[in-house]
């Protein structure tokens, strides 16, 4: 059962992926993503990360991707014009990349040949509680510091979006 | 066999990131390649999760939520670099962006 469950979401999740990737037109591609990223919070929830899977419905598939399908609406994003590339990236782009893939995945292999197996249910300490008991004792410092980065995230989309005033 | 080996979930966190890299060096277009790269972190928050459960710990877990942060501002100041770029130079294609090129 849960590897059925694993086979179809991670299938529908490196097909969204592929597509964002070949599709010329980005609301496309924005729309693929959120794909990938719908099925990635089944995953986690099938790792036992509960909170995580609500966050990243909540924040990347609603806040982040929601922010990415307005500015393409706003700035009227047509399909790229296709034009010639560099030679070095024609002759050597997908050979390396699949040099990258096949590396990660050798090691992955030999890092974990029969490890634990992953089962629903198997890890319950991913629940909100615990993630927030972690988040305001062990990480308190780290979590408040990203608040800081928020606001100066805040404060530069505002600078950059601004109208000049002069 | 009803367990899923931990190995799948880093193989599939491996082709997407791999996925990520061919969107972010192939794609010409600033807002795919943006997208690129939150599939890369995507990817990478799935290694944390899926060590997370290996370990039986939920300190994954918490790496996870600060790059989803980070992430989430990364995409606010971005998306305002390229409606400041579009607003200066009228296109969305990186190859015209070429101001420190030569």
């Amino acid at each position: 059962m849960d590897v059925i469950l694993f086979l179809i979401f991670a299938i529908i999740a490196v097909v969204a992926a592929i597509n964002v990737v070949v599709q010329t037109h980005p609301i496309a591609s924005a729309v693929s993503l959120i794909g990938v990223m719908g099925s990635l919070a089944i995953l986690y929830l099938l790792l036992g990360a509960e909170f995580i899977a609500a966050a990243q419905v909540i924040v990347y598939a609603g806040a982040v991707m929601v922010l990415f399908i307005f500015v393409i609406l706003l700035l009227n994003a047509g399909a790229e014009v296709k034009r010639g590339r560099s030679l070095v990236v024609n002759l050597l782009g997908a050979p390396l990349l699949l040099a990258l893939l096949g590396l990660l995945a050798y090691f992955v292999e030999r890092l974990f040949p029969s490890g634990v197996g992953v089962r629903f249910g198997g890890f319950t300490g991913g629940t909100a509680q615990a993630v927030g008991r972690a988040l305001f004792t062990t990480y308190l410092l780290p979590f408040e510091v990203t608040s800081l980065l928020i606001l100066v995230a805040i404060l530069g989309a505002i600078v950059l979006g601004r109208k000049e005033l002069d | 066999m009803s367990e899923v080996p931990i190995s799948w979930f880093l193989t599939l966190s491996a082709v997407l990131f791999a996925l990520g890299v061919a969107g972010f060096l192939f794609r010409r277009s600033i807002i795919t390649v943006f997208m690129s790269i939150e599939l890369m972190l995507n990817a990478v928050n799935l290694s944390f999760v899926t060590f997370s459960y290996q370990l039986k710990s939920v300190n994954g877990h918490l790496f996870t939520f600060f790059v989803m942060v980070v992430a989430a501002a990364e995409a606010a100041v971005g998306l305002a670099i390229i409606l400041t770029v579009f607003k200066n130079r009228s296109t969305l294609n990186i190859d015209d962006v070429d101001s420190m090129k030569n």
